[in-house]
């Protein structure tokens, strides 16, 4: 999401971009104004409305742990990261005991910590997937060894991970109760706010919308209080969340569900793990006819922060020049008018049709048991359909060759031969881990039977 | 002249034939086949006698330009000489023919073709030993190029290499190739085409018609001043200008003699008239540069170690390399029609084992079918669209056939072994096999196994191919749980 070469118009005063002396586009890098805050309306935070997701640091080796799952996390890109943001308003770290192969908690912890606590406010999680650690020992150890990883003796604010997965042979409803409510977690978890150790408790949302509206219905007859809740929000997701698997609920439910009740949103996922700021041609060239000033990054974060009730759209950064960008798209934010707004809807259309497998990369699935790289192939397959290089029979033979090899050479160079989606057994292991209930079996035989037909040429 | 037009002609086949036995693809490789086709004991094996009386009258008109420009050994040879000859000039001398033995060379070679006992055949043909050279010396050099080329171009998305494993698919086969470079490399050094004319059976049925050509090196015995300067550039030791003689049945028609006579008097024409004479010493053979050759294969053969492994990530299950399964009846490629006919006509020369894109073939270590290729599956199965080995084969060992007609050959057929397979062993469903298999020849099928019901394949032979798809990707490792045995005689529909 880097700047891309946009055909610059005359430069008004919220240009985001403008021209060197050599004419090429370059990042503007005059101050900004103000990040844009978001009040929170249980305790009056003032929270920057650009959240700093920590699942996707950057390692020594370069690029995130899923390229190189075994480089050590960079801290010292990290702490310029943090240091930079924390210059630029941003004061909303969210993080997660499972993040970065477990090691998010400590980088933000180390970095964080060399400035003043009361100038940020900490997210983390009590992610306790797997049934191993769903005993009221574990689950507490778990919060506890949040504090200590974090150098804090609060967080500002805590959520469920999570909600609506299934997990441990269970379906979501079971896995909730299992996760919880059963080993009294919840309740442990609400007497810990009562203390001071938790300011805020939420919980994040990913699948089965009974478990969603269920936490609703018990706020509303004051079972238990949410503070906020945490949902995918972008513009692909507001109308097409459940076209594009029938399992998940539109995010436009998601999100008035909250507003209704007052419920500060926090969103994820407004990139969707990056493909909305990496396009094909096609969409990138609508989106720069409606207004060039504007990145695809910056637009889907526009998108993300219009919402009045959103308290902070978080997105999982890797480079400073992602975070600068973004720092600038809210310093202040632009809010989508509403004919922009049906625009992006109605650019939402053309991306579903792209049918792209919708991973966000936040390889929860990994480590496949038989070795397989899912996000790797996964990504591989949507880069194909973003570059708009999609070997199809609509090409002329020329560039369906050309296209051919560079998806199939391609692929071998992404994922390694034996992690290729061939080698997918259906054992569905990986099923309750997708956040986004990807039936990831189907789509590896799917992938699988599309590169059989790229080899024997009988697409 | 003579000379120079023998080099370029030798360059373009030597060059051509490295390419198909490097495995280089290009796209060209079904147009430039006809170059291991040409060969001489190919063609003999394919009973292609047009080839066969091309190369008859070829000799019998130009004499013995065979080895000099077809035969790569032949040509890898007068590198070597070139080299030594550079160590040390006018390093050659005359040496009586060594009658008894080219002939009981040739005759024990005969027998065990006649007899069909391959090892002796294929270790002294000529084209063979040099398409083992390329397999197991060169090519895993030229694939670590290519290799290197693919991760350099991988940073400008381009896409015009792949890459491709490098493995040792014969330590055998690897063994072999590198004594005969060795010999070969060393022998030519010294005395030039010593092996093509003492022990080389193509070289020594071509030596008959090469007695009588029509062309040959003549002396002109009104111009010879008895330098010697022909006699010790001659690499093949053929001629003795004491007497003004040419040995016709070792000459090669190189026309380095030609070339080197100061005072015109050695003439490739037709039989006309004959010579003169003079004497000199033989020079001794210089031992000085063995060491650098030596060391240079041993070099070559040391890279070849250093294979590609696998690269592991941290955040990813750790898969074990698959082991070869131990089969009754070895497996030959769709169109050798049966392990009779691929004994019989196999020259073990790796062109195929070379062009076989998916790692499949590799060189037998049975002592009966020594070195000829065999399938196997470990590191992939047999393509349904691929049929390169089928049209590289020169020796109708392999004979041509379309991804259609292959479709149809049943090469072998799927056995299950029932512990290793993942529904019995550790419970995950699977079905993986049945999945993949292009015949539909598999079946998931529900059986009461150890007091609970499992789904496992059953395996219908009547249409198993035997591919090896099913075996490639069983997920048990280091055992597949579903293995191809051979068919010893390829059942066609």
């Amino acid at each position: 999401m880097a700047t891309t070469s946009v055909v610059l118009q005359a430069c008004s005063k919220n240009s985001r971009q403008t021209k060197s002396s050599d004419g090429s586009a370059v990042t503007d890098n005059s101050p900004f104004e103000q990040m844009t805050l978001r009040e929170n309306p249980n305790n009056g935070d003032k929270v920057s409305l650009l959240g700093f997701g920590m699942m996707r640091l950057p390692v020594e080796a370069g690029g995130t742990a899923r390229e190189n799952p075994d480089s050590p996390i960079d801290q010292q890109a990290v702490n310029d990261m943090i240091d930079y943001a924390l210059e630029h308003g941003v004061n909303y770290f969210d993080t997660s005991p499972a993040y970065c192969q477990g090691l998010s908690e400590r980088s933000t912890g180390i970095a964080l910590s060399r400035h003043p606590r009361k100038d940020y406010f900490i997210a983390t999680k009590l992610s306790n997937f797997s049934p191993e650690t769903w005993s009221e020992k574990e689950s507490k150890a778990m919060f506890e060894r949040s504090l200590v990883e974090l150098k804090t003796d609060y967080v500002d604010y805590l959520l469920l991970h999570g909600i609506g997965m299934s997990g441990g042979g269970k379906d979501a409803m079971n896995a909730f109760y299992g996760r919880y409510m059963d080993n009294g977690i919840l309740d442990w978890l609400v007497e810990q706010k009562k203390a001071g150790r938790i300011r805020n408790l939420g919980f994040s949302y990913h699948g089965d919308i009974k478990v969603f509206d269920m936490l609703l219905r018990w706020h509303d007859e004051g079972k238990y209080h949410w503070d906020f809740v945490q949902i995918e929000l972008n513009y692909l997701d507001w109308e097409y969340a459940n076209e594009i698997n029938p399992r998940n609920t539109d995010a436009v439910y998601l999100y008035a569900e909250l507003e209704k009740r007052n419920i500060p949103a926090v969103i994820m996922e407004p990139l969707l793990g990056g493909r909305l700021a990496k396009q094909p041609a096609a969409i990138t060239r609508k989106l720069s006819e409606r207004d060039s000033r504007f990145t695809p990054a910056a637009w889907a974060f526009r998108f993300a922060g219009t919402p009045k009730g959103v308290l902070s759209v978080l997105s999982g950064m890797t480079y400073l020049e992602h975070l600068q960008e973004n720092v600038r798209t809210y310093s202040p934010l632009e809010p989508l008018d509403d004919s922009e707004w049906t625009f992006l809807l109605n650019l939402a259309r053309d991306i579903y049709e792209l049918k792209a497998i919708p991973c966000t990369a936040c390889n929860y699935c990994m480590p496949c048991p038989y070795g397989l790289n899912i996000p790797g192939i996964f990504s591989h397959y949507n880069k194909c359909i973003a570059e708009g290089t999609m070997p199809s029979a609509a090409s002329n033979e020329n560039e369906y060759q050309r296209q051919r090899r560079a998806f199939l050479v391609g692929y071998d160079r992404s994922v390694p031969k034996l992690r290729q989606a061939d080698h997918c057994i259906g054992c569905n292991h990986c099923l309750s881990h997708c956040p986004q209930r990807i039936d990831i079996p189907h789509e590896m035989q799917k992938i699988n039977r599309f590169v059989e037909s790229l080899k024997q040429q009988i697409v | 002249m003579l000379r120079k037009i023998r080099i370029t002609l030798a360059f373009i086949f030597f060059a051509l034939l490295n390419l198909i036995l490097l495995g280089a693809g290009w796209g060209i490789t079904q147009h430039i086949a006809f170059v291991a086709k040409l060969q001489f004991l190919p063609a003999l094996m394919a009973l292609n006698f047009g080839v066969l009386a091309l190369l008859v009258v070829l000799t019998l008109v130009f004499g013995r330009v065979y080895c000099s420009v077809i035969c790569p050994l032949g040509v890898m040879q007068d590198v070597f000489g070139w080299m030594g000859k550079k160590a040390k000039k006018n390093r050659y001398s005359y040496s009586p023919e060594k009658r008894w033995l080219r002939y009981t060379v040739l005759v024990v070679f005969v027998v065990c073709l006649v007899v069909g006992f391959a090892p002796v055949t294929t270790l002294l043909a000529p084209y063979s030993a040099y398409g083992r050279i390329v397999n197991s010396l060169f090519k895993p050099l030229y694939d670590l190029l290519g290799n290197a080329l693919a991760a350099i171009e991988s940073n400008y998305d381009s896409y015009m290499f792949s890459e491709v494993q490098i493995w040792m698919r014969s330590v055998t086969a690897f063994v072999v190739a590198l004594l005969t470079f060795i010999l070969l490399a060393v022998l030519a050094w010294r005395n030039g085409r010593t092996y093509c004319n003492t022990i080389c059976p193509v070289g020594t049925i071509l030596s008959f018609f090469a007695r009588f050509s029509f062309l040959r090196v003549q002396f002109d015995k009104n111009k010879c001043k008895n330098c010697s300067l022909c006699e010790k550039n001659c690499k093949a030791s053929a001629i003795d200008f004491k007497e003004g003689k040419v040995d016709y049945s070792r000459c090669v028609a190189c026309g380095d003699c030609v070339d080197k006579c100061k005072f015109d008097a050695l003439h490739y024409k037709p039989i006309l008239v004959a010579s003169s004479q003079t004497k000199t010493t033989a020079d001794k053979p210089d031992e000085g540069k063995r060491a650098f050759l030596t060391g240079a294969t041993l070099a070559t053969g040391t890279a070849l170690f250093s294979q590609a492994k696998i690269k592991v990530d941290g955040g990813m299950a750790v898969i074990e390399d698959k082991k070869e399964p131990h089969r009754d009846v070895a497996i030959t490629p769709p169109g050798s029609i049966s392990a009779y006919n691929m004994n019989r006509h196999c020259t073990a020369c790796q062109l195929c084992v070379s062009n076989c894109p998916n790692n499949v073939l590799r060189p037998s270590t049975d002592p009966f079918h020594f070195m000829q290729p065999e399938m196997s599956f470990e590191r992939g199965y047999c393509r349904p669209e691929c049929t390169r080995c089928s049209e590289v084969c020169p020796t109708g060992a392999i004979h041509k056939i379309t991804k259609e007609e292959k479709t149809a050959v049943h090469v072998g057929h799927a056995v299950w072994i029932e512990q290793n397979c993942f529904p019995v062993s550790n419970g995950d469903s699977c079905g993986a096999c049945a999945r993949h298999c292009p015949a539909w020849a598999i079946q998931m099928v529900e059986k009461e196994i150890g007091g609970k019901t499992v789904s496992v394949p059953v395996v219908d032979t009547a249409k198993c191919i035997g591919c090896g798809k099913c075996e490639n990707l069983c997920p048990a490792r280091p055992f597949s749980a579903i293995y191809v045995e051979g068919n010893k005689m390829h059942i066609i529909d």
